[in-house]
């Protein structure tokens, strides 16, 4: 502690470079590494990594002091003080008090002369702060911290928050508490453009809370698309103003465990704030048991014998009824959620019900289904899709309606669930010419001990035969934590860190993070960090953070 | 016994899509919700009589208090305590408190505590032979809960709260309850390990609030291990500055030990440390050098260590003074030794330890040096007037052992625990079963049932053999466990394992208990308490603290 002073002098004669990749004991590569792992051991040195890995990131071991009470963000180039963006003025509140985790209680008093300012400045080159992140949407930037100051320059706002992310990482206090940043230069950018996470609000209800918690820390590993699996066969949590019925029936309980207008408004407001995109999933025509709650006769009746059993089955595909219910109820999501894809779900359609039915029966004769169900299940499909179509809406299925359905040009996103080969399955959906989001690797809803997080890491996703141009075509990846054992108790913990490391995979470059062993020391120190924002991640392995969890 | 690499991960492959559920991958039966008449009453008491007559309870109206005839008083603040706690616990949500509403004829006014027994416990520690039971009857306008000692009240307390359920108008209501009750273990238990991960001391007193609401009432505390030594000795302050992760922030300190003992004590439960060696002692080394066995290779040593060092004679004066703390700063009549896992490849390399067995006759068989040891520890405990509990391997190791000795099973299979157990019995030990309650170990799915199903009184032997099992413990060992995911883990997972430790061996019905279970964890979760769900389902209140 008292060698602290030594340590700037140090760092700027020996004005070393060091990939933020590389660890303690993990660096034998080049020889100046190995100087900066002598120099880390004996305690002089620290060298923050970000999580997930950047693209390009250069670190010296020159370093710069930062105070809560000299430290500022700046804006340059089209933004200004006077025209600033309200999306990043949000973040640089939020990203203050991570930077300065003990400010106002910290021990700083001393004052300070003028340059001692240290200022990050931000310039975009889009000025775009009112709009909503797309598919589109670029998400790159440069972070160049030097000669104590520090710049950010990004595309688009939402890359913008992505660099503060970065930058935030980078800071790190000594043992007396004072807050320092390396010098670094970071260029960096997503490996894949949708990188989400999907929460399963209908097997236990979520309170608004948690999914806001989670947005938090699905920025911080950059996550950047909220998958809301919103209903299902056993609960209708969300409010439609068109159809109240289908929640104050369907749900939980009507009052307590709904999500109205405005929490759905809030949701979304607070995913856009951090970058992120909110799809909802409106899953048919199977998983609807709670739908039919609040909607008779949009639900197939089942038969036993001769007669109805009293149970219900898929949507029911024969009447035109089902078909204006469906265009009114998306026409309302369309509306309340304003990004541009929708998923459709289209899942586990269970046939046994329909075959039961009659109607059914006599229906597919006329349709000259013969006594393929899955003809019928394609014919449901299309008529929805032809609805989102209408609705401007890029619609995503589950991948069982690409296997069944011959008419494949009407899909435009598959996303890939199933286990086993599923690298054989995205192949056959890009060949078909669709875009692909590979979900079957990640899914968390099963518990394990967090040292199979590199099972999550291990994964490639372009590791299949084909051309780049199909390659192209899997725009990204998701982490399921499906609802059956997880509500508001237990969600942060069986999700982080272990999404953390799906995330690496999905943003950094494959060759740079191929090494689980090297990658184990990083997060460690990035879970740590997230247990300092106050995000419950279960530990890795045996072992400590200096700031513990404190909550129950 | 923390058996790292034995985390059973069952990774199934997914049939679907929602998860394994529908897929028919789980070997369990699908339970289907249905009121149970016993209500949510968890663990369920011996005797229950649960009328369709029901009362009313107001906030403003109803109060515990002592009944007239009994032994104990408003100087019992345990008691008095536990009071406060319960009612919070009832009527939690419920803002006014407005005296002046006159009670309704069908209200119940009052539960009326009745310590029955002279000598009432209420200053002492609980113990193994502490007397438990109690008897309640709810009627009007008193309800009465009679017990011999403060430890039954405390039970009939939980009991009672669990019988307050909420209308279907949200007012409080009672059914004309009768209950006899007592348990049918006397040591229930749960481990927490706070060497592999430090657990700050909220979670700790969480926990306890928490088999307080499952009636366990033994906290077996795994202090330290190889990992760290957070305990703060006062006598050898160099084991927790050197061999804790933090010499400040990840320690537990004189004051804390005692807030835990105190906070355990006024909810029914004992404290039972555990200071295991000669194996799981890494820590240790680094506080206190010399005590540890240097390893060596070929003929230097290697810098690294192994178990302690038993055949030096500052071991001994060093386990004398340091279990001399122990056992005053913890008052239970009991210690948990450890002696489990030792590794003798240490041993075995070290030149002066080879001399050793050598003079001592022991030939090669390095079990007869752990014996060595163990028998000179237990010589040094039997002198701080300690009764001890020492996990399987000593007994499988055949060290001599006083009759009173608790041998703590956690190895192997069902088949190979239940002989074990028949082993230990038949020898005239008295035992504790914690193989099938491996909390730490989690699969998909629901779990709970294979940890209800289990009996520690299941295995071959005679009536005398089956009464010298004393109990079991859920354990959950800390490698993968923290404070972010240890309550989740932990709740209610246990409180499976509380039911079997407290209820008639004939409760096995697992559809009723499911149906109780369920309720329970949302009572849980109601009262702050993040227990994971079971299934799809909900809970009216869904856990706020996030």
């Amino acid at each position: 502690m008292h060698l602290t002073g030594l340590v700037g002098q140090e760092g700027e004669m020996l004005n070393m470079k060091v990939m933020c990749s590389e660890n303690p004991g993990y660096s034998t590569l080049l020889n100046y590494t190995f100087l900066l792992f002598i120099i880390q051991q004996i305690g002089l040195v620290k060298v923050q990594s970000v999580w997930p890995l950047p693209q390009t990131c250069i670190t010296s071991t020159e370093r710069y002091q930062l105070k809560p009470q000299t430290f500022s963000f700046g804006y340059r180039g089209q933004l200004t003080e006077q025209h600033s963006c309200s999306v990043l003025d949000a973040a640089f509140k939020r990203y203050f008090s991570i930077l300065f985790p003990d400010y106002p209680s910290g021990n700083d008093t001393l004052q300070f002369t003028e340059n001692e300012v240290f200022t990050l400045t931000i310039s975009l080159d889009h000025h775009d702060c009112e709009g909503y992140p797309n598919q589109d949407s670029s998400e790159r930037y440069k972070l160049n911290v030097f000669a104590g100051r520090a710049s950010l320059n990004a595309e688009t706002v939402w890359g913008a928050l992505i660099g503060l992310e970065s930058f935030s990482q980078l800071v790190y206090q000594d043992d007396v508490g004072s807050y320092y940043i390396n010098k670094t230069y970071i260029e960096d950018f997503p490996q894949f453009k949708y990188r989400g996470i999907l929460l399963d609000t209908s097997r236990h209800y979520l309170p608004v809370p948690a999914i806001l918690k989670t947005l938090d820390a699905m920025a911080y590993s950059k996550f950047n698309v909220f998958h809301w699996h919103i209903v299902d066969d056993p609960s209708f949590p969300y409010q439609s103003h068109t159809f109240p019925e289908l929640s104050s029936k369907g749900a939980f309980h009507p009052v307590t465990h709904i999500y109205t207008q405005s929490d759905v408004r809030r949701v979304i407001s607070h995913a856009r704030m951090r970058g992120i995109r909110v799809l909802p999933e409106f899953d048919s025509p199977g998983h609807t048991k709670s739908w039919g709650k609040g909607q008779p006769v949009l639900l197939t009746p089942c038969y036993r014998g001769g007669n109805p059993s009293g149970a219900f089955g898929p949507v029911n595909p024969t009447l035109s009824s089902t078909y204006q219910f469906m265009a009114a109820l998306f026409k309302e999501v369309a509306t309340v959620f304003p990004d541009s894809y929708i998923h459709l779900g289209g899942d586990e359609v269970d046939f046994s019900c329909w075959r039961s039915n009659p109607y059914v029966r006599a229906f597919m004769q006329k349709m000259g289904f013969g006594l393929d169900f899955s003809k019928l299940e394609a014919f449901y499909i299309e008529k929805i899709l032809n609805i989102t179509l209408a609705l401007r809406k890029t619609s995503i299925v589950w991948q069982d309606v690409f296997d069944y359905h011959e008419r494949r040009k009407s899909l435009s996103v598959v996303e890939v669930w199933k286990q086993g080969c599923y690298l054989c399955e995205v192949r056959r959906v890009v060949k078909a010419g669709l875009r692909v989001i590979l979900a079957s690797p990640w899914y968390l809803d099963q518990p394990g001990p967090t040292h199979n997080w590199a099972r999550y890491y291990n994964v490639w996703p372009l590791a299949f035969k084909g051309s780049e141009k199909q390659k192209q075509l899997v725009i990204g990846g998701e982490v399921c934590l499906w609802g059956e054992y997880v509500d508001a108790t237990n969600l942060s913990p069986r999700l982080w860190p272990r999404a953390s490391a799906a995330a690496e995979r999905l943003w950094s470059n494959e060759k740079q993070t191929f090494s689980v062993d090297r990658a184990f020391p990083r997060l460690q120190e990035f879970r740590c960090k997230l247990l300092r924002r106050g995000i419950q991640v279960e530990p890795l392995y045996v072992g400590y953070c200096k700031h513990e969890y404190q909550s129950v | 016994m923390s058996a790292l690499l034995e985390l059973t991960f069952v990774l199934l492959a997914l049939a679907s899509c929602r998860g394994l559920q529908d897929g028919g991958i789980d070997e369990e039966p699908e339970l289907v919700f249905q009121p149970s008449k016993f209500g949510s009453l968890w663990p369920l008491p011996q005797k229950v009589q649960i009328s369709e007559v029901s009362f009313k309870l107001s906030p403003s109206n109803f109060q515990i208090s002592d009944a007239k005839e009994s032994r104990s008083g408003s100087s019992c603040s345990l008691l008095q305590l536990a009071y406060r706690r319960y009612y919070d616990y009832m009527f939690e949500g419920v803002k006014k408190v407005d005296r002046s509403v006159r009670a309704d004829p069908t209200e119940l006014l009052e539960l009326q505590v009745w310590i029955t027994s002279p000598d009432t416990e209420c200053d002492s520690y609980p113990t193994v032979s502490s007397d438990e039971s109690y008897e309640l009857s709810v009627d009007q306008p008193v309800a009465v809960l009679k017990a011999p000692k403060v430890w039954g009240a405390l039970h009939g307390l939980e009991t009672f709260s669990q019988l307050v359920y909420e209308d279907e108008y949200g007012a409080k209501s009672i059914n004309y309850t009768t209950i006899s009750d007592f348990p049918r273990f006397a040591h229930r238990g749960v481990l927490l390990d706070t060497s592999r991960h430090f657990l700050p001391i909220k979670v700790i007193l969480a926990n306890l609030e928490t088999m307080a609401m499952n009636k366990f009432n033994v906290f077996h505390w795994h202090i330290v291990d190889d990992p760290s030594f957070p305990y703060l000795s006062k006598t050898f302050p160099e084991l927790s500055r050197k061999g804790a992760y933090h010499p400040y922030t990840h320690v537990y300190t004189p004051a804390d030990v005692k807030m835990v003992i105190e906070f355990a004590r006024l909810r029914g439960i004992r404290v039972v440390s555990e200071f295991d060696t000669p194996g799981h002692t890494q820590s240790w080394g680094k506080g206190q050098p010399n005590l540890l066995t240097p390893c060596y290779s070929g003929s230097k040593p290697s810098g690294t260590f192994g178990p302690v060092n038993p055949i030096l004679n500052t071991t001994y004066d060093f386990m004398r003074k340091f279990f001399k703390e122990v056992s005053s700063v913890f008052p239970d009549s009991y210690i948990h030794l450890g002696g489990d896992e030792v590794d003798f490849t240490c041993w075995k390399s070290n030149p002066d330890i080879q001399k050793f067995m050598e003079q001592q006759g022991f030939g090669k068989d390095y079990s007869k040096l752990e014996s060595f040891y163990i028998q000179r520890l237990l010589d040094i405990v039997t002198t701080t007037n300690k009764g001890y509990i020492i996990w399987q391997e000593v007994f499988d190791n055949g060290v001599k052992l006083k009759p009173d000795t608790i041998i703590h099973v956690w190895k192997g299979n069902q088949e190979k625990y239940q002989l074990e157990m028949a082993n230990i019995t038949s020898a005239g030990y008295q035992t504790l079963l914690s193989s099938p309650w491996y909390l730490n170990r989690i699969a998909y799915g629901q779990d709970w049932q294979g940890h209800y199903r289990a009996d520690p009184q299941d295995f071959k032997g005679t009536e005398e053999q089956k009464k010298l099992v004393i109990g079991g413990e859920a354990c959950l060992w800390g490698e993968y466990v923290d404070a972010t995911n240890l309550t989740p883990r932990l709740w209610p997972r246990a409180s499976a394992v509380a039911e079997r430790l407290w209820s008639a061996k004939e409760v096995t019905d697992i559809s009723d208990a499911y149906s109780r279970l369920s309720v329970h964890r949302c009572r849980l979760v109601e009262r702050g308490i993040p227990a994971e769900p079971l299934s799809p389902s909900f809970c009216p209140h869904e856990y706020k603290g996030i």
